[in-house]
């Protein structure tokens, strides 16, 4: 391999600051209306005392978990020492650091009192996997830039691998922790299961390649610089395997939920009549975020065109937010099983009478702080990328991987 | 110059005989008051020689009535909730505090219908309390489950980690609320018990009370470790249940006849 060098983005500055101005105008409006959420109260969200997470918490957690998947690029590089990714390290940090920033921002300002921030930063309940995780994310925080300063400065090359290698058990950690988020719930039937806990570290690893992925795509389109075959398949072909992973644990949580007769109507509920969610299950999640980018990516054609395979990273990207709707909100509206084997006639507080599941319909509010956190996540990454050398000059096949070149 | 610095001490003995005044009248009926409230009971701290439970026998549980439900609102200030303006009524019932609601339910098999109030059921382990990240849902000594307001943050994990979606969260700016029940934007709450109450040491609950003044006494109130409480000798004397009892919550709140 070639010696890499590294260099700010060097994108044209009207474009640069075309593009600042359009993360930073979403920004502000997505912090308007949390704002506005907060000034008011959570009644002018579509928020209820049934559907108590709405669309901030699929933002939030879409972004939280592809934070610690977008580190996985920088892992295979520095701890399973596959040269071909080394040169994409630095990138995966930044990617990783920024969209955590970003869902955290979302989770924050989507709380009651999110003003109080300081009593959840010095007030703790450790029997709380919550508050494990207000740890595990500051600490992200903390170990990715550690992890950085290793790669980027010449005096912590040494350490690189051991902080790749903590890093990686970091975030290892942080999606499990994220994913027994709802796992650890025993209230309510679509959660209550520990295979939450690999399903959101498979989640992760796709999630946060796909936007891993269009991010360098897009950066190295718009000044100019090569990505060769050799490291683009290659992360389409990882990228394939990480979409098939969370294809595997889906099975498994409905192979499950189906076997055991208590949780039957819910498999039922997902898969055949639970109305919206049923649809952003089979169409969101399975189909469009799922086997449509496993298509394009085996296509022999298109599975080698760069704006395909990035079309295919899209679309992960928009089943992921479905999966979390699926997940987080269809979990949510499924009637709790307060009477087993008895069907609620009347209820003072919407109890799934006759089944019915809980109304939720997303406000444009949150919708908006949502997309303030992906805008917030995506301005970090531009800063960083063009005042630090993030970028590697060249990913092309002689300067990564000459060897698979001359096999080639 | 002895007459300028002369009129200046006079100027400075003035004001401060005027400053210590002004701080013993700001200073003293706050130590009047404290000495008054150290000599009330809710002074004693709550201990675990009691556990503070009920009983629901739904045979007794009246369809259509609703008394408890229209007493716990009165007596918590839940009737003092206003629908924010520009709110559609539908939406409001969604989002509204409610602490206790009536429930109907029928058995699948048998067709057997039975009526019952649903409140928190102050478990002796409350998952609610195990993941709240600030401890701000907590378990009294006396088994009374409760939301402390100064350090709830409204994440709101505590209404998705009930069992008996007993949570409420208050989604609109609070205009009048009771002294004894403070409420806040923001922040979530449930039934306490009428906790009030018990620190006022007065003997029973308001919803239990509304029961008996109908004349159903389908809720009975009371302390479950002291054996010759009433509650603990109805408890003993019949068959009952917890709901959900599949969690091994081991709820303060049984029920009968369901």
């Amino acid at each position: 391999m070639k010696r890499i060098v590294y260099r700010e983005w060097s994108v044209a500055p009207h474009r640069y600051w075309a593009l600042l101005g359009i993360l930073a105008a979403v920004a502000g409006v997505g912090g308007l209306a949390a704002l506005y959420m907060e000034h008011e109260g959570h009644w002018v969200t579509g928020m209820t005392n049934q559907v108590m997470w709405g669309v901030p918490h699929v933002f939030a957690v879409f972004l939280i978990v592809a934070a610690s998947g977008a580190l996985n690029v920088a892992s295979i590089g520095s701890v399973f020492g596959k040269i071909i990714y080394k040169p994409l390290g630095r990138l995966s940090g930044l990617v990783a650091a920024a969209l955590l920033v970003g869902g955290l921002l979302v989770l924050v300002l989507d709380l009651g009192r999110p003003e109080r921030l300081i009593v959840a930063m010095t007030t703790y309940n450790f029997r709380s996997i919550f508050a494990w995780n207000i740890f595990l994310y500051t600490g992200f925080l903390a170990v990715v830039l550690a992890y950085l300063w290793t790669m980027m400065e010449h005096k912590g090359n040494p350490y690189t691998k051991h902080a790749g290698f903590f890093a990686m058990v970091w975030r290892l950690t942080l999606t499990t922790g994220t994913g027994s988020i709802f796992g650890f719930l025993v209230a309510r039937q679509a959660y209550d299961t520990a295979v939450l806990a690999p399903m959101f570290i498979a989640m992760s690893f796709s999630y946060g390649l796909a936007i891993f992925m269009l991010v360098l795509m897009f950066t190295f389109d718009q000044d100019g610089r090569p990505i060769g075959q050799a490291v683009l398949y290659r992360l389409k072909n990882l990228l394939a395997i990480f979409i098939g992973g969370v294809l595997f644990f889906v099975l498994v949580y409905f192979i499950t939920k189906l076997y055991m007769a208590k949780n039957t109507g819910l498999a039922l509920f997902y898969l055949l009549d639970g109305g919206i969610y049923t649809a952003v299950f089979w169409v969101g999640w399975i189909l469009a975020g799922s086997l449509v980018p496993l298509g394009i990516i085996f296509h022999p054609v298109r599975g080698k065109d760069p704006r395909w395979i990035a079309a295919a990273c899209g679309l992960v990207i928009l089943g992921g937010l479905a999966s979390m709707y699926v997940i987080i909100i269809g979990g949510e509206a499924f009637p709790m099983q307060l009477f087993p084997d008895q069907t609620i006639l009347a209820s003072g507080f919407f109890d799934g009478v006759g089944g019915a599941p809980a109304h939720y319909a997303p406000s444009l509010w949150e919708v908006l702080l949502g997309l303030g956190g992906v805008a917030v996540a995506m301005l970090i990454t531009a800063v960083g990328l063009r005042v630090l050398q993030f970028l590697p000059e060249s990913l092309d096949d002689q300067t990564v991987d000459p060897d698979a070149l001359a096999k080639a | 110059m002895k007459e300028t610095s002369e009129r200046i001490d006079q100027q400075r003995r003035a004001f401060i005989a005027t400053a210590a005044g002004g701080a013993a009248a700001t200073v003293v009926p706050g130590v009047l008051l404290y000495t008054v409230a150290g000599a009330e009971p809710r002074s004693e701290p709550v201990t675990s020689a009691v556990r503070w439970g009920m009983l629901i026998d739904t045979a007794k549980c009246a369809d259509g009535c609703s008394a408890c439900v229209t007493a716990c609102d009165e007596e918590n200030g839940l009737n003092l909730q206003q629908k924010p303006e520009g709110e559609s009524e539908e939406k409001w019932e969604r989002q509204k505090s409610v602490w206790i609601r009536k429930v109907r339910v029928r058995d699948n098999l048998s067709g057997h219908i039975s009526n019952l109030p649903l409140m928190c059921q102050h478990c002796e382990h409350p998952p609610c309390v195990d993941v709240c990240p600030t401890g701000a849902s907590f378990k009294r000594a006396d088994g009374i489950v409760l939301v402390d307001r100064h350090t709830c943050i409204g994440c709101r994990y505590c209404m998705l980690a009930c069992p008996y979606k007993a949570r409420s969260f208050i989604h609109e700016r609070v205009e009048s609320k009771l002294s004894r029940v403070p409420r806040g934007k923001g922040c979530v709450e449930s039934c306490t018990l009428c906790v009030q109450r018990r620190d006022d040491g007065e003997a029973s609950t308001a919803c239990a009370d509304a029961c008996a003044r109908e004349g159903h006494k389908a809720i009975v109130f009371g302390d479950i470790k002291d054996s010759e409480s009433p509650l603990s000798r109805r408890l003993a004397s019949m068959a009952t249940r917890q709901i959900r009892e599949d969690l091994a919550l081991n709820t303060g709140v049984r029920y009968s006849n369901v």
